[in-house]
Parts: C-alpha cells; sequence; structure tokens
C-alpha cells in the first residue's frame, strides 16, 4: 500500500539538496565549531555560512541569528529569556490563545515566576486582531507574543499590524513563525519584531536545528550555561551538520516562495472544493481569512477526528487532528475554541498539511477515500443526524 | 492448534496496556499471520494529582506498547477513553463504596470498555476480533454460538471478570493466552526478544495505589466522603456499639476497622445503606446459602429454560462451589434481570457489589452482581 503523507505541518522530509549537504558534516568535516585549528574553523565556515542564508530568509542580520535546538528551545528564550532580560521594566506579557504549546507553557512558567499573562483570543475567523492586542497592553507591558501562522488552521496573522502596535508602545514583539517558514515571506523588518522563531524541519531541513532572531540591541537571558557559543547567547556545542542544513533548507525555501506556495495552493484548494462538494456538513476552519499554502483544518461534524485518523492511517493517510506534540489526547483544540468553535465540532476537526512533494494523483486519491470513511464514522456515532 | 482461533488472516485489534501479557498476546497474534492493531487505552490521567509509581496506563506503559510494535512490525495507537473510563468505572467505583458496596471496577471496564466502548470502535476500524491478553477461553457451542470458558492455566483463570460480555461481543472477542501458562508467557515474551518479558506483575487495581481505596476516595473525591453520613456500628441484636465515619469503609467480612472492644472477634456481616448502620457480628453469621443476584448476563444470550446446576464464584479468589441458579424471582431493586443462586454449602461474606459468576465444568454460563445475601 503506498502511503501518503498528509502532515507536513508536524515534519517535512529533509529534501535531497539539503542531505547532501549536511552528510560531510558527520565524519569528514566533523570539528567543534568553537576549536581555532583548522577543522573547527571548517565548522565555524560553514555554520557562518548557514546563518547568513537563514538571515537573508527573516530579512535579518546575520548577527541577529542565533542557532538553537529548535521550535521549542527558540520560543523558550523568545518568551522566557526575553520576559527575565525585560523584567525590571516590568512584568506584564501579553500572548495570543492559538499560540503553540511551546509558547503557551513557557507564558505559563512566566506567570509561576511572578509575571502576569493576558491571553488575548482569536476573532471567529482564527485571526487576532490587532485591537485586541492593543487593549491587553498595560503600561508594564514588556512583551507581545504572537505567531505569524496557525500551525492547526494555517490563519495568517496580522504580524505586521501587531508590530505596529508594539512598537508605538515600546514592547518588545516575539513572533512564532514556525509555521510560516517556506510558505510565506517573513520580514522581521517590516513585522518590527524583536524575536521570532523558525525551525528547520518544518521546511525540508532536519530536525535538532532552529533559530532565533533576536534583533540587535537586545539580549534574552540564557537558558542554559556552560560555554561562550552564539556570542553568550546559547551555551552548548552546536549541531553543526543540521545548521548547515537549517541553511540550505533556508535558502531553497527563499528561493522558491515565488513558486512553490502557489502550487501547493492549488492542491488544496482543489481538496477542500472536492470535500465541500462530496461530504456534507463540513466546516473548514479560518477560511474566511488567509491561510497558509498548505493546510486544511477541518471539521466532518459527527467523525470524531482522533477516530478519524486512525482510520485513513490504516488505509494509508497520514494526517493528523491538530500539533503533533499532541498526540493520543483527544480533547479539543485549544485554538479552535479560541475562536469560538463548539467542543463538539472542534473534537472532529482532521489536519491535513500538504507538502511541495504532494501529488495530484495522492489529493485524487484522498479526496476518494475520505468520503466513504466520514460516512461510516458518522453512521456509528450515536449523535450524529444528517 | 488452538481449536477457537480466528479464521485465517484476521483484523484484530489488541488491547495493550504495556504488561507482559497483553504484549505478548498481540504479538502471537502478528506471528500467527494475523493483521494485528495494537491498542492502549489512555484512562486514567494521575498529572492532575498525585501519582503513584505504577506503570499500568501511564506514559511508560504507552511506551513500552509502542516498542513492542515497533520491533514486531504492527501498528500501535493510543485512544484517548479518560471520558468513558470516568463515567463507567471511575464514578462506579466510587458511587459503589459510598452506598455500602463492594465494586470490582475490572469487570465494569471489560464491560464499558473493553468489550464496549473499544470493541465498537474496532469494528469501525474494520477489525475482525477485539484480544486482550486475559487468561480465558473462548470456543463455540453446538449451534454455533460463542461460549466462555476457563483458562488453562487454573492460577491464572480470568474468565470471572469476563462474565458481563453479551453473546455478540464474545462472538467477536479473542484471548491468546488462554491455552497458556504465565511461565509460558513470559518465555514467548523472552524468545521475541520483548523487553516487557520480566516486567512485574500488577495485580491491584489500576487507579489505586496498593490496596488503599479509602486513600483514593479521601484524595480524590474528598466532598463525597466528607457528605457520608455517619453511622452506628450495631450487633445483631441492634445495640449499638460505637459511631463509624461512613459506610464507604466498610465491606462484609472485613474485621479490622471496626473498632469495637468486644470479648470476641466480630466482623462486618451486614450494611444498612439506608440507616447508615453497620451490623458486627461473629465470623459464623457470615455464612449464607443464597444470594440475589442483579444485572444478570447469560453467556447464550439468553436465560434458560429452568434453573441452571454448576459451580459458583462468589469474589475473584474463591474457590467456586456448587451452587443452583434460578432465573427471576423478585425484581431486582433496579429493574434489571435479577436471580437466585443457592449453594450446597454456606459461603463465607457474599458481598453486595461483587460479581457472582456461574460455571458449567469450564465454561461460564452466568454471571451478575450481588444484590443481597440471605
Amino acid at each position: 500500500m503506498s502511503r501518503i503523507y498528509l502532515d507536513h505541518n508536524a515534519s517535512t522530509p529533509v529534501r535531497p539538496e539539503v542531505l547532501e549537504a549536511i552528510l560531510p558534516y558527520f565524519a569528514d568535516l566533523y570539528g567543534n565549531a568553537s576549536s581555532v585549528h583548522a577543522f573547527g574553523q571548517e565548522a565555524k565556515g560553514a555554520m557562518e555560512e548557514a546563518r547568513a542564508k537563514v538571515a537573508a530568509l527573516l530579512n535579518a542580520a546575520p548577527g541577529e541569528i542565533v542557532f538553537t535546538s529548535g521550535g521549542t528551545e527558540s520560543d523558550n528564550m523568545g518568551i522566557l529569556g526575553a520576559a527575565r532580560s525585560l523584567a525590571s521594566k516590568g512584568r506584564h506579557v501579553v500572548v495570543s490563545a492559538i499560540e503553540h504549546d511551546a509558547v503557551r507553557h513557557a507564558s505559563d512558567a512566566l506567570e509561576a515566576e511572578g509575571f502576569t499573562v493576558t491571553r488575548v483570543a482569536a476573532a471567529a475567523n482564527g485571526q487576532v486582531e490587532p485591537g485586541a492586542v492593543a487593549e491587553a497592553l498595560r503600561d508594564d507591558t514588556v512583551l507581545v507574543s504572537v505567531m505569524a501562522a496557525n500551525n492547526e488552521t494555517g490563519v495568517v496573522q496580522p504580524s505586521a499590524e501587531i508590530g505596529a502596535v508594539c512598537a508605538s508602545r515600546g514592547v518588545a514583539y516575539h513572533i512564532d513563525a514556525v509555521q510560516a517558514a517556506g510558505k510565506l515571506p517573513i520580514d522581521v523588518q517590516a513585522w518590527q519584531a524583536s524575536f521570532a522563531t523558525i525551525t528547520a524541519h518544518k521546511f525540508y531541513g532536519p530536525k535538532g536545528a532552529g533559530a532565533l532572531y533576536v534583533k540587535r540591541g537586545l539580549k534574552p537571558l540564557q537558558l542554559q550555561f556552560g560555554g561562550e557559543h552564539e556570542r553568550g547567547r546559547r551555551a552548548g556545542t552546536e549541531n553543526v551538520p543540521a545548521i548547515v542544513g537549517l541553511g540550505v533548507a533556508a535558502e531553497l525555501a527563499q528561493k522558491e516562495l515565488a513558486s512553490v506556495p502557489a502550487r501547493i495552493a492549488a492542491l488544496r484548494d482543489r481538496l477542500e472544493s472536492a470535500l465541500l462538494a462530496r461530504v456534507p456538513q463540513i466546516v473548514i476552519h479560518g477560511a474566511g481569512a488567509p491561510r497558509v499554502c498548505n493546510t486544511s483544518h477541518v471539521s466532518f461534524v459527527g467523525a470524531e477526528g482522533e477516530h478519524l485518523i486512525l482510520t485513513l492511517d490504516m488505509k494509508g493517510i497520514a494526517c493528523s487532528s491538530g500539533s503533533a506534540c499532541k498526540a493520543g489526547s483527544s480533547h479539543p483544540s485549544h485554538v479552535l475554541l479560541s475562536m469560538g468553535v463548539p467542543a463538539a465540532i472542534a473534537q472532529t476537526a482532521v489536519r491535513l498539511s500538504l507538502g511541495r512533494c504532494t501529488t495530484e494523483a495522492e489529493i485524487d486519491r484522498v479526496i476518494e477515500l475520505i468520503p466513504p470513511v466520514v460516512q461510516k464514522l458518522r453512521s456509528a456515532s450515536p449523535t450524529f443526524a444528517s | 492448534m488452538n481449536p477457537f482461533a480466528p479464521r485465517e488472516k484476521a483484523t484484530i485489534l489488541v488491547a495493550m496496556s504495556g504488561g507482559v501479557d497483553s504484549c505478548v498476546a498481540a504479538a502471537l497474534l502478528h506471528r500467527a499471520g494475523h493483521t494485528v492493531i495494537g491498542v492502549t487505552m489512555k484512562l486514567w490521567c494521575y498529572s492532575e494529582g498525585p501519582s503513584p509509581a505504577r506503570g499500568c496506563c501511564t506514559l511508560e506503559a504507552i511506551d513500552d506498547c509502542r516498542a513492542v510494535a515497533h520491533r514486531i512490525g504492527f501498528r500501535h495507537y493510543v485512544l484517548d477513553m479518560e471520558d468513558d473510563f470516568r463515567e463507567h468505572v471511575i464514578e462506579n467505583f466510587v458511587g459503589e463504596y459510598m452506598a455500602g458496596r463492594t465494586p470490582n471496577p475490572c469487570v465494569q471496564c471489560n464491560n464499558w470498555l473493553k468489550f464496549g466502548e473499544l470493541l465498537r470502535r474496532a469494528e469501525s476500524f474494520g477489525c475482525d476480533y477485539v484480544a486482550t491478553g486475559h487468561y480465558a477461553r473462548r470456543g463455540v457451542d453446538g449451534d454455533g454460538r460463542a461460549t466462555l470458558h476457563r483458562a488453562a492455566d487454573p492460577g491464572k483463570d480470568q474468565s470471572y471478570v469476563l462474565w458481563g460480555l453479551s453473546q455478540a461481543a464474545l462472538a467477536k472477542a479473542f484471548f491468546p493466552l488462554g491455552a497458556m501458562t504465565k511461565e509460558e508467557v513470559r518465555a514467548a515474551a523472552r524468545d521475541l526478544g520483548l523487553a516487557v518479558a520480566d516486567k512485574k506483575e500488577s495485580q491491584d487495581i489500576c487507579f489505586v495505589e496498593g490496596k488503599r481505596y479509602l486513600d483514593f476516595l479521601r484524595l480524590r473525591y474528598p466532598e463525597r466522603v466528607a457528605a457520608a453520613p455517619s453511622g452506628e456500628v450495631r450487633d445483631a441484636a441492634g445495640r449499638p456499639l460505637a459511631r463509624h465515619e461512613g459506610i464507604h469503609a466498610f465491606t462484609i467480612g472485613q474485621r479490622r476497622g471496626v473498632n469495637v472492644a468486644a470479648g470476641r472477634r466480630l466482623y462486618v456481616s451486614e450494611i444498612d445503606p439506608a440507616t447508615a448502620a453497620v451490623v458486627v457480628d461473629d465470623e459464623a453469621a457470615l455464612y449464607r446459602r443464597t444470594a440475589r443476584i442483579h444485572r444478570v448476563n447469560y453467556l447464550s444470550g439468553a436465560p434458560p429454560d429452568g434453573q441452571i446446576a454448576g459451580a459458583a464464584k462468589i469474589r475473584y479468589l474463591h474457590a467456586a462451589a456448587p451452587a443452583v441458579l434460578r432465573p427471576g424471582g423478585p425484581a431486582a431493586l433496579d429493574g434489571t434481570t435479577s436471580a437466585e443462586v443457592t449453594f450446597e454449602e454456606p459461603q463465607r461474606a457474599m458481598t453486595p457489589g461483587q460479581s457472582l459468576v456461574l460455571y458449567e465444568g469450564d465454561r461460564v454460563v452466568a454471571g451478575g452482581l450481588i444484590e443481597h445475601a440471605v
């Protein structure tokens, strides 16, 4: 049975160009980037090349890029490290209610440290309104965190507008741009960001490498202690192969921004219109707002989401109910609840996220497979009346 | 060859707890050529309270199952069934104790979860059977109906906790370990290279640490415990001997905790939920010949025409004793099917809330919950 992967928001395959670039850094160019000798210099040079490529993807300067182990660490540094560094100015933080757990739980941790956290709900269309963020600001607010694109719905957030609100009030602004990278242009200048998170494995790079954009002049407190890596901003020997991969992936993503997302969006739209035509009572979350090209978050009302996902997996289609980090739990999504979606409908949500290798034939097969599975689950549901 | 084995190349959902039994059950079915889908039910989350240092149902158990599935080569999923578990097992457990009865949550879990909701989900996944690591055997009678039998290993037999399966559920149930001894299962686990081969056995209730159900009630349901009416401890003649803090702390036959100074050993012989009275008496008073049972299930799918003679067990570790079951009689208090079971010899401490299971030879023919001993 050939398998169809529609969970690119969870992770993506490492693309061949990236894999090829990484491989020499395991057994041949294995130096420690902090070493003074030739081996060290090779590693350091490769890392700096990657830094420039990542900076270009974000429209930042290379010196503003800190390499991390991935999205969670970057988000933690951008929330915990950032807020702690600003605590002398105030101890109030604003986050949106639709953030990834890496931001949500980091802000919970801030609360435990004595910060006050205000959580701003999304509007029904899945967007966090700049006005709602402005209203949440207080005199002692030091940090705002609103993602660039939501991992579940794919809804693109008004980053530039929120950035303008923050800039006008002199508040630092963290953007979790994990789901935006490779799907839409990220511009930390235009968005007036203070911090921005990306991770390689969401755009065809390897797991284990990410970056935090840190605007020049800011210095989030370190989360771990050790050597003077990353100019004292992040201790720990750099994962050079993965960082090289991150760099190549960033370069390719930027190069393809004008072509690939549009092609993926066409497939996604084809999928959605076919599902709408063939399956009654479905809700496409965030459809009223701009969305990233590849994401479709659909509730098949009356067909329990987790159940549908397992059934589809048995038929070779890999998708998820939302965040991969919550698999095995069928609690309704906090993102959908924040948008005002009733729990019973949120419970039936399935996220289909396409990728650069998704084919038309695969989408056609998915269009054939989903309707009968949904119908079967609905007929078994005691609560569904069609 | 196991005569009860499913037909060739069935698709079987195997309920996996992470223990050696269910892991071996899944692995053996896969090795026998069936399509195995391993499922761990997420039943009880300790994250919101003090966590007992136990394995069952925890995230570590899920990892153990996934490691076995990966090694052997079948799929494994986690199904979040916490709501079902809370509603049908935990609530029942708490409610029964608060009403002065002694529940068996494993029976409740088998009836509502494993062979209820899980079986329904298995059917919608297109599975032919639900298998578990229970030590019991399933067979077929002359009329083609599914039958339930004791396991080959009498020391491990778990057919007692499976009495509540409907005929339809039994037809879809499969117990791959029914013909094996525990030692054979452990040996099979070692042969298969499973890391769980020597995992410690859990005998207790999976959500209660040790045997301390009272601690569980006090910790998790403090308001229910606080609201329990206090009552009298009386002797058989109705004379008050002491006060107690609530009938949930008592089980028929119990000696400890009675807190009565008497010149002789006294045991709880009756609990009256209506007045919260606990009656204590000599051990001889615990012996009764007849039990009224309710929620009666006849595994054949229909009540018998007349009485059934067999041997009945009144608790998990009870040696089955000769008895006769008569269907019907006075209606059960809760309106379910009732029956009366009379033993040849009086039995000690027939306890309301516990299961009574009637066997004909090694075959389970009926079961029900003890309502009252007469």
